[in-house]
């Protein structure tokens, strides 16, 4: 007879009370590869194992780029107003409420200024979590505040993309916001400022219909998804199976709107090595 | 005579006016007096209807198949002068999008616009005014022309979008309208944008950066369409009307938000109802825009339209 009897059959606890492991302490990549947080944040968020870049936002690139994380934000304090009193099955206003609360961010951009490398970059980043990185007025108006400090005080500008499209909330305002954020990139071109644009997981729509798409470089981190139409629009649109790595960073290179892939550990070194080259300086060691 | 759902009362009375009149033709009894009421019911129920429109009846009257396309403006103001340019010098002629130079009254422009079809066959042939990354490029090219050459640019819309092809994907849909923006924001001289039935998203705003944009009373203009704005925030199809509306996809609702710069009036019924009175207003406002435009120098010109778009956005802080 075993020593050990189990007394009640089945299992006693009520889902309430069932004890959770703490969220965060691993990440499980889509081919299966378990990571450990820690281990993960030191690796740039990819995955060792199968080089997945994990989706993060702007905290995580502004550690990632900028010299001992330290940078200065501009314009932190935009937000975003519901003009149009755009209700869908939620309205607007309780959808920006909410992601506020959710993301502790106040919209889908933050835009800094700081060393890389040693030198001022300006850095404008797109943060997914913020209601899919939609472009609304106040992500339109950051960039180009972020541009103008750009030309201002020429120091290179670069964008990092990662946004679902135009904020459907605003309707045409947030149309605009790419002949907006456009208008202010003919500016910067004119002034003779390098731009770069680095499109992540995921750059489509009015996104990569501007400001993606005009960099003197445009880059990419690897896999990310880069379109105009999503995916699924297009192949219900045109009834035909879509080509294998459709629309995938290294599909764009391969048809010529990416300059490079890079993979995020080199991603500092890279920009920066471009920077020095465009602008005939010493190359900075890495 | 194609009649749109909420068109039918308008449909009933010119019938029972015909009917009348054949009787009248027909027969002994006098029935002036009869037609003349039936007249004055059909114009007080064409007024109620047309002036109190929905959004979503504006945007089926933005896609009636009677509707003049970019084609038809174009011949009606331009006449013999027209002479179409063809290609984006790279991949191929796109058929969805038009562009060529021509005159109104002295003065040459450079027009370009995307063409939807009339029939079935020609529908297919202009792949429904959807656009490829090359109809963007073609329109690029000769707005550079006109550049080069100081002629003006009149850009006529008409687009359920940008084509949302494999191919188009291939060839850099976004690039192309990214490109073209671009270009616009800085082009030295005048532009002149006119939404002439449906102008959405980005497949829109590819060749709808201007000085002055105008919108036709029956026409829309946003950043979805209400079917794909339903179908993504609502999960379904059936909330078209209702989207519509959230959209303030009108050119009334496009005007107070300050997007576009004023809207051009209709004939009661709308474009198709008097295609002539519709060709001549809107030469009138091109001819009266360019004198306004055309007193700039190139500098003023550019930068007035980069401020136009910078204050375009609402936001606190």
């Amino acid at each position: 007879m075993a020593w050990f009897k189990r007394k009640e059959k089945g299992i006693q606890t009520a889902t309430t009370e069932k004890k959770d492991t703490p969220k965060g302490l691993w990440y499980k990549s889509p081919t299966g590869k378990i990571v450990e947080a820690d281990e993960l944040a030191k690796n740039f968020y990819v995955s060792p194992e199968d080089d997945y870049h994990v989706r993060i936002g702007s905290k995580e690139y502004f550690e990632i780029l900028f010299d001992d994380n330290k940078f200065k934000e501009l314009d932190a304090d935009l937000e975003a107003l519901d003009p149009l009193k755009f209700e869908d099955t939620k309205k607007y206003s309780e959808r920006l409420k909410a992601a506020k609360k959710k993301t502790n961010l106040k919209d889908a951009v933050r835009t800094a200024v700081g060393k890389s490398k040693g030198k001022d970059l300006v850095i404008a980043c797109m943060d997914f979590a913020f209601i899919g990185g939609s472009m609304g007025s106040v992500v339109g108006e950051k960039i180009a505040r972020a541009i103008d400090y750009s030309i201002k005080n020429k120091i290179p500008f670069m964008m990092i993309s990662k946004s679902g499209g135009a904020r459907m909330m605003e309707a045409a305002l947030s149309l605009m916001q790419l002949a907006k954020t456009s208008a202010k990139l003919a500016q910067l071109a004119e002034a003779g400022i390098p731009y770069i644009s680095l499109c992540t997981d995921p750059t489509t729509g009015g996104t990569t219909a501007s400001y993606a798409m005009l960099g003197d470089i445009n880059i990419a981190e690897p896999g990310a998804l880069i379109g105009f139409a999503g995916p699924r629009v297009v192949k219900e649109a045109t009834g035909k199976d879509l080509p294998k790595d459709f629309q995938t960073s290294e599909f764009l290179l391969e048809h010529g709107f990416l300059d490079f892939i890079s993979h995020r550990r080199n991603l500092k070194d890279k920009v920066n090595l471009y920077l020095d080259l465009i602008q005939n300086q010493v190359v900075r060691k890495s | 005579m194609e009649y749109l759902d909420f068109e039918l009362p308008i449909k009933e009375l010119e019938e029972q006016l015909d009917k009348c009149k054949v009787l009248g033709e027909e027969s002994e009894v006098d029935v002036t007096d009869t037609c003349k009421q039936i007249e004055k019911k059909l114009e007080k129920t064409k007024k109620d209807i047309y002036r109190n429109l929905t959004a979503w009846q504006r945007v089926q009257l933005s896609r009636h198949p009677s509707r003049p396309y970019t084609l038809d403006y174009i011949k009606a103001l331009c006449g013999d002068t027209f002479l179409e340019l063809h290609g984006d010098r790279n991949v191929k002629d796109d058929k969805a999008m038009i562009g060529g130079l021509g005159k109104i009254g002295d003065q040459t422009y450079m027009f370009i616009g995307q063409q939807k079809g009339y029939n079935t066959k020609t529908r297919q042939y202009r792949n429904f005014g959807m656009a490829n990354p090359e109809g963007y490029r073609k329109a690029l090219r000769l707005m550079k022309m006109a550049e080069k050459f100081g002629i003006p640019v009149v850009s006529l819309i008409d687009t359920p979008g940008a084509y949302p092809g494999i191919e188009a994907e291939e060839r850099g849909q976004g690039e192309a309208i990214a490109r073209n923006i671009l270009e616009m924001t800085r082009l030295k001289v005048p532009i002149i944008v006119l939404i002439i039935g449906e102008g959405a998203s980005g497949g829109a705003l590819g060749i709808g950066v201007g000085d002055r944009v105008l919108m036709l009373e029956n026409t829309w203009y946003s950043v979805i369409s209400p079917e794909s704005c339903s179908s993504i925030l609502w999960r379904s199809w059936e909330y078209k009307e209702q989207a519509a509306e959230a959209l303030k996809l009108t050119a009334k609702d496009m005007k107070k938000l300050h997007l576009v710069d004023d809207i051009i009036k209709e004939p009661l019924g709308g474009a198709h109802a008097d295609r002539v009175s519709t060709f001549k207003t809107v030469e009138k406002e091109i001819v009266k825009v360019f004198d306004e435009l055309k007193k700039l120098t190139p500098e003023d010109l550019v930068h007035k339209r980069m401020e136009k778009y910078a204050e375009m956005g609402v936001f606190k802080g």
